[in-house]
């Protein structure tokens, strides 16, 4: 599992990666681990969960800099 | 606001796998290289000057981070209202100790770590005094090997609308320990390096590697029971 999880990070390389790409093909737990795996990060990646409201985020950064200037 | 996602084609998982997972990085990150010199951050000649009690330069670097700090206290926090007063405290503290700032990591790391703290104390008070800390519910052992290895539909999000899967996806990631949680935010969702995220939350890099292998496991474990819901039985 680590060694498919360093895939995700460019961090196989050569002879190695192609003997996972050998086993990935072969193997259907470890394909789809791999490809809901990476389906997850692009689902977290490419999603704004907890946007910050302009009003809101106006208001925090008038009080911030309102407590900066009391320093 | 719901961000459209970025088209997919997968057929196979290497097939469409780059050599790295790009991550968007917020631009403020980016450095400038002018010809012959090195590498400058940007953020360097801000500080300098907010040290030197230039108001308007700390609130150029306020502009630029309180969308990150906020989204980062609320994944820790799971709390709104806890999450913008994380956003305050966070930048109060880093203005206060800016001369404490040795510029040996990138002032957005220093004020990462500055909020992941502010987080975790919220998270205690609501607690009601439980310690809570990075390493909480972090298991020693590996415990990394996936149990349920359901196959998710072609594509899940045809299932399930923006604002619903949006949903699913909170659920999801509430359901981590923060010590998961935590690393699986600065470095998939933030896009900080694995030697940023150990920086900013004092971890090892072998640890941050770990925590973040078993963060991806355990949600792609749990979003498989939504989406093999609609799916029928999959791979077991």
């Amino acid at each position: 599992m680590a060694l498919l999880d360093d895939l995700f990070e460019g961090e196989v390389g050569g002879e190695l990666r192609a003997d996972l790409d050998e086993h990935l093909r072969g193997c259907e737990h470890c394909f789809v681990t791999m490809n809901t795996t990476r389906q997850t990060i692009e689902f977290y990646t490419n999603r704004e969960l907890y946007p910050l409201p302009d009003a809101i985020r106006e208001r925090l950064e008038v009080a911030i800099m309102e407590k900066c200037r009391k320093c | 606001m719901v961000l459209e996602p970025k088209p997919r084609i997968a057929t196979h998982p290497l097939q469409s796998l780059p050599e790295k997972v790009e991550f968007v990085k917020p631009s403020a990150t980016e450095t400038i290289q002018l010809p012959g010199t090195e590498e400058v951050h940007p953020d360097v000649a801000l500080v300098a000057r907010a040290r030197e009690g230039d108001l308007q330069a700390f609130e150029t670097l306020v502009r630029q981070y309180d969308r990150q700090v906020f989204r980062i206290a609320q994944h820790i926090t799971q709390n709104k209202e806890d999450a913008e007063d994380v956003v305050q405290d966070a930048f109060l503290k880093a203005y206060e100790k800016l001369h404490q700032f040795q510029g040996n990591s990138k002032f957005y790391t220093w004020l990462v770590r500055i909020a992941v703290n502010e987080s975790l104390m919220r998270l205690r008070k609501r607690r009601t005094g439980k310690m809570v800390s990075i390493d909480e519910d972090v298991e020693t052992e590996d415990g990394s090997m996936p149990r349920d290895l359901a196959d998710w539909s072609p594509d899940p999000e045809q299932l399930y609308n923006q604002s619903e899967l949006a949903e699913i996806l909170r659920k999801t990631i509430q359901g981590l320990p923060p010590g998961f949680r935590v690393v699986f935010t600065l470095r998939d969702v933030e896009g900080l390096s694995t030697e940023e995220t150990a920086q900013a939350l004092d971890l090892s890099v072998p640890a941050v590697k770990s925590r973040l292998l078993r963060a991806r496991l355990q949600l792609r474990e749990r979003l498989s029971r939504y989406f093999r819901k609609k799916n029928g039985d999959g791979v077991q």
